[in-house]
């Protein structure tokens, strides 16, 4: 499941509506991503996530897709907040439910690479009066290459 | 045709969405980001350097060589920075 929101999202009650009322899931991995207050030394005191509204959804849908044919699993779900975000904010959630722990974990690592690299999303931090564009990170492209087949 | 701007690629051309009718024998990305800087200062600040350009082709990421024909949506794009 995919959702693209400006409001938070409460962990918690997102692994309980994706088990809830089942019975054939032994592992649920989850990684959510918060909003630092500062990058490198610079001090960052908000965030604006940009989105390709349309795109978004289409590229999250096939990168879930992908890790479903990769790896067993029983219920995957993707979370991404948009809009203007503060440093302690929760930005994204995925939560990856299998039988056992192995393909949750690689599942949801997968989910978060690929999540990276693909999914357009944005984000300029603001700071002391400045503002600009995060720039793409060589380390999340190598991250994601690992996958690669 | 329906082109897109994001992020400091929307900042540079100063828009996020317009229609546009490429030339004739526009066929693929490369050729359409070639006419897009004749259209101003903008365009030719936001295409001055394509290493750091993506795109995507009716909602799919593209490069510079995937066809444009028929295509009704194409956007640009920094590298994506979300998650």
């Amino acid at each position: 499941m995919i959702r693209v929101q400006t409001g938070d999202f409460d962990i918690g009650a997102e692994v309980a509506a994706l088990t809830g009322g089942r019975t054939d899931i032994g592992a649920v991995v989850t990684f959510s991503g918060l909003v630092r207050d500062a990058s490198g030394s610079a001090p960052v005191t908000s965030m604006e996530l940009e989105h390709y509204p349309g795109m978004t959804e289409k590229e999250l849908a096939r990168i879930e897709t992908e890790a479903h044919e990769r790896w067993p699993l029983q219920a995957t779900l993707i979370v991404h907040r948009v809009g203007r975000l503060a440093p302690g904010d929760n930005i994204v959630l995925v939560v990856a439910a299998s039988v056992h722990r192995e393909a949750a974990f690689e599942a949801a690592s997968f989910l978060m690479d690929y999540l990276k690299t693909r999914a357009p999303f944005w984000k300029r931090e603001e700071g002391q009066g400045e503002a600009h564009w995060v720039e793409a990170r060589e380390s999340d492209d190598k991250a994601a290459t690992r996958w690669k087949r | 045709m329906k082109l897109l701007y994001f992020a400091w690629v929307k900042q540079k051309t100063g828009t996020g969405e317009e229609d546009v009718m490429p030339p004739t024998g526009t066929g693929n990305v490369h050729e359409l980001i070639a006419w897009l800087k004749t259209r101003g200062e903008g365009y030719e600040a936001a295409f001055a350097d394509l290493g750091v350009i993506r795109c995507a082709v009716d909602q799919e990421h593209g490069d510079l060589d995937t066809p444009i024909a028929g295509a009704s949506e194409v956007a640009f794009f920094p590298p994506v920075t979300g998650g």
